[in-house]
This record gives C-alpha cells, structure tokens and sequence, in this order.
C-alpha cells in the first residue's frame, strides 16, 4: 500500500481527458502510418488511372475505321478480257489492274457529288486504302456477272484519311506529308456531308488478319487471336495434368528428404526465371532438336507451358495444404486407401484453389511476349485463317501480345494507335479471366 | 470436374498434335531476315496472298545476320526458303551454307534503301551535312599535331561553322543493324578521307587496319547513342530532344514527313531519283536469298520471287517504290535471273 501511494505520489499527473506526451507521440505516429499507407495506395491508384485512361485515349480510336461508299463501273474491257466471264481467265488480271477502274470511280464520285478540287483523277489513290482492289477483284471473281454493272463498294479509307477524321492527322501536318494533300482532305470534307464517307465500329480490327505495312487500316487481331486461343489450349491441356500430378505427389506422397528438397527449392526457382530464358530453352529444344515447325502455336504453347507450370505446382500445392489433416485422417479413418482419400476428398476441396491457380498462371500466359520473340512469333505472320484444328496448332501464327509488339514498331503511325487498340483487347480477356477466377474462388471456396 | 478426363482429352490433344507435325508437308513460304526489308515482303505477300491462290507467306524479323543463320542451317520443309538481307552475304556465310547442304542459292536484288539524316521538323536547322561533319562530330578521337586526342568537339557548329551551336546528340543504329556498316563506311570512312584524319593517321605510322577501325570508331562519352531497337525508338528519342539528329531509312522517313525533316548530305537530298542514280552517296542495295533446293519443293516460292520483282511491283510507280524502295534500273536481269533460277556464281 505504501509503496503504491509512493509511485503515485511519484508519477506525474494523470488525466484520462488531456493525453501525455508519449501518448501524443504515439498517437501521432500511428497516424502518420496511416498517412503515408493512404498516400501510397492513392499513388497507386493515381498511376493505375493514368494507364488505363491513356491505354482508353489512345486505343479507343482504333474499334472505328473510316469507310467510302463508292459506285464503281467494272469496264469488261479491263477485268475481262477475252470476255468469257471465265473465273479462271479472269484471275490472270491482278490487283493492279483493278486500280484504275476504282481511281475512275472515285474521281467519278467527286464530280458527281459536285466538289470542285485541284486534285488530278490520277492522285485519287491517295484517298482509298489499298486494300480496295482485292475487294474489288474478289467480288468479281466470285461473281463474274458483275461484270459490266455498276456496282456499290464500301471500301476503306487510307489511314490518312482515316487519320484525320480521327483528329490524328491535321491540315498543319499534311502540309508536310508527302502521301495526302489538304486537296484530299477538303474532298474527304465535302464527302463527309454527303455520307458518303463514314466512319463506323470496326469489326475487322477484332476479328481480322494482320497486314502489311502499306496498309494499317486493314489490321486486325483476330487471327493472332485465334493463335493465342489454340497456345491456351496446348497449356492448359499439358500444364494442368502435369502441375497438379507433381503437386499432389510431391505434397501427398513424397518422403520428405533432401532429394524432395532440391526439388522444391528448384520449382520455386524455376517461378522467378525470366521468360525469356524459356524461350531460349524452347528454340533448342522444340525447334531445333525436335524439329518442330517455326511459328507455331504448338511450340508456343509448349514454351509457355514450360513457364506457366512452377506457377500452377506452387498455387495446388497452397491450395492442397491448406486442406485441413483432419479430413484425410476421416478418410483414413473409414478404411479409404491413400489415393482414396486425395482423390476422393483432398483433391475436389482443393479444386477451387488450384483452378483460380491455373488462371491467374494461363493469364500470365496469355500477356507473355518475350519467348515468342524467338521462336518466331514476331512479324508478317498472321495472315492465314487456321483452317482446321490441326492446322491451327502448327501452321504459321502469332499471338496477341508479339502481335502488339510487331504494330508497335511499324513505320506508319496509324499502326501506333493500332497497337493500342491491342492492348484494349489484350487486357480485355486478361481481365475476363481473373474475373473468372474470383468468381470460381468466391463461389466454391471453403474456409476451414 | 474429372481429372482422368482432362489427363486424356490433353493427352490425345498432345499426341494428335505431334502425330501431325510428322505428317504435315508445308504448303506456305516461310521467309525470315533483315527489319529493313520487312515491309516491303510484306507488302509483296500481301499482295500475294490476294493474287494467287497460295496461301500468304509468313515473313519473320530478326535482322539479316539472323535471317541468313537460319536460312543456312540446311535444305528441307523446316527450315526456311528465303532469306532477306539488307547486305550482301558475306563469304564466311556461303561456306557455312555449303557445309550445310545449301550450296545453290539465287541472290536477288530487290532495289536500294537510301540512309537519311534526319531531324525533329521544328528543331534547328540541320539542312545540310557533309560526311566530314558526322565523322569529326562523332569519331571517338582524332589526330592532332601528331598524337591522337579525344574528340574534343560538343556543339556541332564546332565541327562546322554552319551547323546550329546545339550539343551533338546522334541516334545512330547499333552494330547489330546492317544499316551501321553503311554508315560507317559511307559516312564515317569518307569524312574520315575527306578531313584528312586518314592521311594524317598514316603519317602518324598506323597500319591501314588501324587507321580504318579508328576512323570507324565512334565516341562513347554519350554525344552519340547507339539505337538497338528500330527506327520507331530513333524517332521517339528525337522527338524527346529537339536537338537530337538521328539515322533512318529512306521509307521510314517517307512515312513521317510530317514529324521529321532530313538534311541533305553532300549538297544531295535523298529521294528516290538521286538514289537510283547513285547522287545520294549513303545506299545500299537490298537482297533476298531463294534456296533452289526449294523451288519447285514449296508451292508458291518461285512464284513469290518471281511477283517480287515484277515490273508492277518492284519497278516504278508499284507499291514498294511508293513505300520508299529506290526501284532498281536493272530489275529486268533480275526477273531473267529468276526465270532461268540462276545461282550465285553461275553466270554473273
């Protein structure tokens, strides 16, 4: 009691209403935590904000393509001829030969609609896309009674053109383009009142086949999308088997000794390697000792299996651990054999876990550009629809990501937007898929 | 969810995929080489593509050096049947070639590729160089009274009075590009003959070896940056430096005017007719390479070579001269050398 009444005696003013110093002082650091926790989620936040939103500014414009709707008369004499409709002979005309006949038309077009221009017929080329002619021959070999008739195309507008109904090319900047005239444009103006030129959602660029570089208002995605799809497949197909057969071994059956210890030091190794490193193994091993083809999505999807699987083992075997003992002791319990009680009741607990694993690693995947680089992936290569399931594993393609990169680096700007409307698509599906993988872990996931 | 029945839908996915590669002959061209001759194979495979009734050849980066590696591993479907170059092949390459099995080869020259220099359009005033300019503003020493120094120069109205008084800065292809070769031999070695720093080297008692590699070597105390990547990254770090002055190729500066404005070198301006007549001192020719093996083996490949340097195409006024390929006068012996499959050293 004594002594009590001393060290209070002691001690120095107490209130529960004004707060000492060291309270003060750790009050405050508290705070200032919390301070700096909300700063640097707001950075983050702030930086996310600017890279979707430039990712959006920039990318948006490339769903919209610039269209001309323009009647053209195909001259039998040029497409035709000898004039026997004959598809066969008529093939012999190429694409070159069909320009003329959509110059005419344009120029046509222009004095129909009333528009006085200094530009020559002759320059009209620099309005329509070159892709044009194909169309045009196409339909004419498809159907050879066209011929003769004036028929109504919707062509596209050359990237110009397009660029500068998207704000991207303006009259200042082609005052010093060689390729286009403020001529052009001021025609391109007065079609636009007509509706004759449009610009409208571009279903090709998400659907369509990679171009060459004279021609970025044909590019599309679609068959280098359908070349990641079919590389998805070859991992999903080999990396879930294989990452969850060595998951559930090395977690269920495995003697714990110093051999299963190098090797799960080395899986968890094998999760930081940088890709690049895969696609190096990749070109020895598939390409040049197995002898696979070039390019293709199979050895694509070989490499990223490689570099996908330490990502699915580490994800099955948390999520196999995290199972608890006492369900496998039950099983034990009512007579089930080993395998029983992992097959039976382990495993299906820990499928939510190990599922959300694989998508978040084929997610990965799916972004990955690096080991692409070299096994062939990157360049002129999406050009060809797959015609068949075979054909899409092994013939010729590349994938979303080295698709980006190869827009990326094109010499015409038009390709930069390009690249960024890619990047929308890309980030579409990754976001598709780790939504996926929410869902599957809100929905069925058990905590114990 | 079964596991037995995903093990055996990706394992008889596996072994389909594998049984078929083992079946599959080739029906597409696979070509691979220089970043400078890319656009213009695409193009032509493009148009290809929609002309005839192959399907589109598939034509990968990689640089020339790298394109010519693969294109000499040996003769068979999977390796592959064009090479493109923006260099000759060198003789080290056609031995390696012929160790390989692919001893006959048809070189074709496709046109020219003219080298530019070329500024940010609203920078200062870099409207006229001479090689002897590039060579004292970027040679990493330079003789002096009999002695070599570090290149001292930092403005380049220090190399030349007429030149803007702007720090150098230089963007120049990195030494995996064929276009530095050009460049230093078109443009360093020259300025290095015209200021007479060559004379002046030998004098000094260099070997020619010497004197030819120190003309050649290029400062690295970051006046000049050596671009690794493509011309796209040339541009983008011009247009972050105004003052920056940066190396491309003719087409790529055609697809840009509006952003870049190029400086003539030697009084010459480049563009596609002092090209062709060889005015304009920095160009080089462009190449592809045809294994002969091949033809005849793929579908398409000599029709392919044979549409690349068809008049409408590779000659004046086609889709590869409107790209920014300097046409070449003597296209017709090209197209005859394809017809009649001609390889290199038959012939010529």
């Amino acid at each position: 009691m004594t002594d009590a009444t001393a060290a209070a005696a002691l001690a120095p003013k107490k209130s529960i209403i004004t707060v000492d110093d060291r309270t003060q002082k750790r009050n405050a650091a508290e705070k200032r935590f919390r301070a700096y926790g909300i700063a640097a989620i707001a950075a983050g936040m702030v930086f996310l904000v600017v890279l979707l939103g430039s990712i959006l500014l920039n990318g948006v414009t490339a769903f919209q393509q610039t269209f001309i709707q323009v009647p053209v008369y195909l001259d039998p004499a040029k497409v035709d001829k000898e004039g026997n409709r004959d598809p066969e002979e008529m093939a012999k005309v190429s694409t070159f030969g069909y320009k003329p006949l959509l110059i005419e038309a344009m120029a046509e077009l222009v004095t129909e609609r009333g528009i006085e221009t200094e530009i020559a017929p002759g320059d009209m080329d620099a309005l329509f896309s070159s892709s044009a002619v194909a169309q045009l021959r196409d339909r004419v070999l498809a159907n050879p009674d066209l011929v003769g008739e004036t028929v109504s195309f919707n062509i596209l507008a050359a990237s110009r053109v397009d660029g500068y109904l998207k704000d991207r090319v303006s009259r200042d900047s082609v005052a010093r383009d060689k390729n286009i005239d403020a001529g052009h444009l001021d025609i391109v103006d007065a079609l636009r009142a007509e509706g004759d030129v449009v610009k409208r959602f571009n279903w090709d660029f998400i659907l369509g086949s990679d171009a060459s570089e004279s021609r970025p208002e044909q590019a599309g995605m679609g068959v280098a999308m359908l070349g990641s799809f079919f590389m998805m497949l070859v991992v999903l197909g080999l990396s879930l088997p294989i990452g969850v057969a060595a998951s559930i071994y090395l977690e269920e059956f495995a003697p714990q000794n110093r051999l299963t210890d190098v090797i799960e030091v080395n899986i968890s190794n094998l999760a930081a390697v940088p890709s690049i490193v895969f696609g190096i193994l990749g070109l020895a091993v598939f390409i040049q000792f197995m002898e696979f083809p070039q390019s293709a999505p199979l050895v694509g999807g070989l490499v990223l299996t490689l570099m996908t699987l330490p990502t699915i083992i580490i994800s099955t075997r948390a999520a196999l651990k995290s199972v608890p003992p006492s369900i496998r002791d039950a099983a034990l319990g009512v007579g089930a054999s080993k395998m029983q009680s992992v097959f039976h009741h382990v495993l299906p607990l820990a499928m939510p876990g190990i599922l959300t694993g694989t998508i978040i690693g084929l997610a990965q995947a799916l972004g990955e550009t690096a080991p692409l680089l070299l096994i062939g992936m990157v360049g002129y290569i999406a050009t060809n629809y797959p015609d068949g399931i075979s054909s899409g594993f092994l013939d010729p393609n590349s994938a979303m990501p080295a698709q980006i990169y190869e827009w990326a680096k094109r010499a015409d700007p038009a390709y930069y937007e390009r690249a960024w409307g890619g990047i929308i698509i890309l980030l579409v599906f990754l976001f598709a898929m780790n939504a996926i993988a929410i869902l599957l872990r809100r929905k069925f996931e058990r905590r114990w | 969810m079964s596991i037995t029945k995903l093990t055996t839908a990706s394992t008889v996915i596996a072994l389909a995929a594998s049984g078929a590669a083992l079946a599959q002959s080739r029906d597409n061209v696979q070509i691979a080489g220089s970043s400078t001759v890319l656009p213009y194979a695409s193009i032509v495979a493009e148009a290809f593509g929609e002309n005839f009734d192959y399907p589109t050849p598939v034509v990968e980066s990689g640089g020339s050096s790298a394109g010519l590696k693969r294109f000499c591993e040996g003769v068979g479907e999977n390796t592959i049947d064009i090479a493109n170059a923006s260099r000759a092949m060198r003789e080290g390459e056609i031995e390696a070639c012929a160790a390989n099995g692919v001893d006959e080869i048809i070189e074709v020259r496709i046109g020219y590729d003219g080298i530019v220099f070329a500024s940010q359009i609203d920078g200062p005033e870099f409207t006229a160089f001479e090689p002897s300019d590039w060579f004292l503003a970027l040679a990493a020493e330079l003789p002096q009274d009999g002695a070599m120094v570090t290149n001292p120069n930092a403005q380049w109205s220090d190399v030349n009075a007429e030149l803007p008084a702007v720090d150098i800065a230089a963007f120049i292809p990195g030494t995996k590009h064929g276009t530095r070769e050009v460049f230093e031999e078109k443009v360093l070695l020259q300025g290095c003959e015209d200021t007479g720093a060559m004379q002046a080297m030998m004098d000094m008692g260099m070997e020619e070896d010497a004197v030819e590699s120190a003309c050649m070597a290029v400062r690295t105390d970051g006046a000049s940056v050596d671009i690794d990547g493509d011309y796209t990254e040339t541009l983008a770090r011009i247009s972050s430096n105004p003052d920056g002055v940066g190396v491309f190729g003719l087409a790529f500066y055609e697809n840009n005017t509006d952003t870049l404005k190029v400086a003539t070198m030697g009084g010459v301006e480049p563009n596609v007719d002092t090209i062709s007549s060889g005015e304009y001192p920095v160009s080089r020719p462009l190449y592809f390479y045809i294994k002969k093996a091949h033809l005849g083996v793929i579908p398409g490949l000599k029709d392919y070579a044979m549409f690349f340097v068809a008049d409408e195409v590779a000659g004046d006024g086609g889709p590869l001269a409107e790209y920014g390929l300097v046409p070449d006068p003597e296209l017709a012996a090209t197209q005859e050398k394809i017809e009649n499959e001609t390889t290199m050293g038959e012939g010529s």
